[in-house]
């Protein structure tokens, strides 16, 4: 992969989704949906993608568990969705997948140019796959990768073309049951990608999902299904962003990983909604014997984020990491935390997970390490650092550790704390101004997980805190 | 032709009298050695100048080329020219020599303190790390993260060499280094007085004015000017301790 600094390039532009897209636009819409969530809702989406009988009866069995499961108690914030005020399905007017940004409605192609997407993937990515609304709008991957047997299509496509292979993993990694908000996504899914690496075969350059919502009062469902055959890997990227709306909009995604026998799965989001959007992100994954999963999240913009990076290490020797670096600037809630569940002996976790608050901002962290009876020598490390810049501004720390295994290893540490007086006067006798040496002493505290990112990213998220701390002034 | 002029100043600290009434001058090219014991007020003096918070010149006036600098932020201080190397300066976790060089000289220039450095800086900090003895891999270890006291105190005096300021307040740069250690610092100290630089150098103990003379000594007790004088009184101290220059209850 080239090392492009895309940022300094321009590419990258490294702000706030509200910043770089501004407001929303009208761009055209074929079909809308609203109303209040039924069978014949449900239906209706099914008929419209033309979909096999089994994945018509697995949206409606996931309806019927929306409808008993109790609204989850756990999120704050959520109370504010009125799930009768939403559109659950907007497709816009488009003449069907397109191959060349020039096909693209201009209305749509500009939202993605102005976030400079098309540059990062003729630089970088092997493949990329652009939702607009509820509809895949984009789709390319480079000729190597069907040369190679990897299969990436829009998810509707691969429910048509694949089913036998879809049908095994889809909604089964992540089951509809496991909440109300889970089971309203299996029943509206839409969009997102679908990728298969035959067994051996190692994608370097990232594969990348962006999903932009286009209006207010919209709820998207996108379902992203990544199965990593033996020994294979690969590393997708996820991108989200939204233009500033009167109102909210709803993001409810999902996303699955299956890494078989020593296969690697890397996942990074870098998540950066306008301060609209109520973002649920369900993530989970599972490793074979062997495998590795790696989730990492750069979580700047959104109103309120709900996400739970969560592996299921299955195999002996498996093992995962979770990286999520969170930020919370003005009055607007992150709500994370990291699951790894040690269903076998000799695995390892490692969850790393650093937040900043600041200008009234809050940050939860809640974090579940599962080692039951039998995962012998399982080894977890959680680390929870926290920066919080004033007293307005807060973060919760509730790890949980669920340890039945003896020989299981688990280890902890949160720190919470706050610029030291100290180290300001240090930079500012250096030369820096207020904002400059908080920027830098914030900088630091991400340092070490910079690093994981990928190093385009790794930029942009730089400059982005950089811009966004030195609008700050007196930090006290 | 830069002076820093310290003028009657009387400095509070948490509400308590620190200095009472204590006045200086340095000028290019010349060593000001502050000495004596603890708590006889020299960091006092050095934060004063700096500027740190929580350090209140009630009166008197500090002065760079004739104006005052009381009313300027430490920022603003710095990038006038006045550069303090810390005594004990804070680890800076997730920061590197290097990062901080290029933000330092970034800003200097007016650009953006992340904008991309002169490749040239790299090499300029290796340098003065060989300079005062440390191996280039210090430009990009975590600034003061685990360091020893003499560690901390190299890197302290490589950033007076990068930076290029044109007064330099060294708060005891010799503690915690060995002999060879100390004849680097000062050998470092002697050429940036040649540079034309103004020195206000803090120490304890004289050994450090082994290697290099000072033009100036002034020694603190108690908050206030006890004696002044020329590079005898750095001997005087070095051999027989402060007990001949401070009153019998010192």
């Amino acid at each position: 992969m080239s090392r492009v600094d895309l940022e300094r390039e321009g590419i990258l532009p490294a702000k706030m989704a509200d910043e770089i897209l501004g407001w929303a636009k009208p761009a055209p819409t074929e079909v809308e949906i609203r109303g209040r969530i039924s069978r014949s809702l449900v239906e209706e989406i099914s008929k419209i993608k033309r979909e096999p009988d089994w994945m018509r009866r697995l949206r409606l069995r996931a309806l019927e568990l929306f409808e008993k499961l109790p609204t989850p108690r756990w999120v704050v914030g959520v109370e504010e969705i009125d799930l009768d005020e939403l559109s659950y399905y907007v497709k816009p007017e488009v003449s069907g997948v397109a191959q060349s940004w020039d096909e693209l409605p201009k209305e749509i192609r500009e939202y993605y140019e102005k976030l400079g997407i098309p540059e990062l993937e003729a630089k970088i990515l092997a493949g990329l796959n652009v939702q607009f609304d509820s509809e895949t709008v984009y789709h390319k991957t480079k000729e190597y990768l069907q040369k190679k047997g990897v299969i990436m299509l829009p998810m509707e496509e691969a429910v048509r073309r694949y089913p036998d292979l879809v049908k095994k993993y889809f909604a089964r990694i992540f089951p509809a049951s496991d909440h109300k908000f889970a089971a309203l996504h299996v029943a509206l899914w839409s969009g997102g990608a679908f990728v298969y690496v035959p067994p051996g075969v190692k994608i370097y350059e990232p594969i990348e999902a962006f999903f932009l919502i286009g209006k207010e009062l919209e709820a998207q469902f996108e379902h992203s299904l990544i199965v990593a055959d033996e020994g294979s890997y690969i590393h997708f990227i996820e991108g989200c962003s939204a233009p500033m709306y009167k109102s909210y909009s709803f993001h409810d995604g999902m996303v699955e990983l299956y890494a078989h026998r020593n296969a690697t799965i890397k996942f990074t989001t870098i998540q950066n909604w306008s301060r609209n959007v109520i973002n649920f992100n369900n993530k989970r994954g599972i490793a074979e014997e062997g495998a590795r999963i790696d989730w990492i999240e750069g979580s700047i913009g959104s109103k309120v984020t709900y996400v739970y990076p969560s592996t299921v290490l299955k195999g002996e020797g498996s093992s995962s990491t979770s990286v999520v670096i969170q930020l919370a600037k003005g009055q607007y809630i992150k709500d994370t935390g990291s699951k790894m569940i040690h269903l076998a002996p000799n695995t390892r976790s490692r969850i790393v997970n650093k937040s900043i608050s600041v200008d009234g901002g809050v940050n939860i962290y809640r974090g579940l390490i599962r080692i039951p009876r039998g995962a012998r020598n399982a080894r977890s490390h959680v680390e929870c650092q926290s920066l919080i810049l004033d007293d307005r501004s807060y973060a919760y720390t509730y790890p949980h550790n669920q340890i039945e295994e003896p020989t299981a290893q688990v280890t902890h540490e949160a720190v919470t704390g706050r610029l030291g007086e100290e180290q300001m006067f240090y930079l500012m006798q250096r030369g820096l101004a207020e904002d400059e040496a908080v920027s830098m002493l914030v900088m630091g505290f991400l340092d070490e997980i910079m690093t994981e990112l990928p190093f385009e990213y790794a930029n942009v998220l730089r400059r982005v805190i950089e811009i966004e701390f030195s609008k700050l002034g007196g930090v006290g | 032709m830069t002076v820093l002029e310290v003028k009657d100043v009387h400095v509070e600290v948490e509400g308590k009298e620190v200095l009472r009434g204590v006045s200086l001058k340095v000028a290019s090219g010349e060593i000001h050695a502050l000495m004596g014991p603890n708590g006889s007020g020299k960091s006092t003096l050095a934060y004063a100048i700096a500027g740190k918070p929580g350090y209140e010149v009630k009166s008197g006036d500090i002065l760079l080329d004739g104006e005052s600098i009381l009313e300027l932020e430490p920022d603003e201080r710095a990038l006038k020219g006045i550069f303090l190397g810390f005594q004990e300066p804070p680890p800076l976790p997730g920061i590197r020599l290097l990062s901080l060089v290029n933000a330092v000289l970034n800003k200097k220039v007016g650009k953006s303190i992340t904008s991309h450095g002169d490749p040239a800086v790299y090499k300029r900090v290796v340098d003065a790390l060989q300079r005062v003895g440390l191996t280039p891999a210090y430009a990009s270890r975590e600034l003061n993260v685990g360091f020893s006291g003499g560690e901390k105190k190299r890197v302290e005096v490589a950033q007076a060499l990068v930076v290029e300021p044109e007064v330099v307040i060294m708060d005891e740069p010799d503690s915690g280094l060995d002999a060879d250690g100390v004849r680097r610092v000062a050998e470092i100290l002697g050429e940036l007085r040649k540079q034309g630089k103004a020195l206000l150098v803090i120490t304890h103990y004289a050994r450090l004015f082994r290697y290099v003379i000072p033009d100036q000594v002034t020694v603190l007790w108690d908050g206030r000017v006890a004696v002044r004088g020329g590079s005898e009184l750095a001997a005087q101290i070095e051999n027989e301790g402060y007990k001949n220059i401070l009153p019998p209850e010192a």
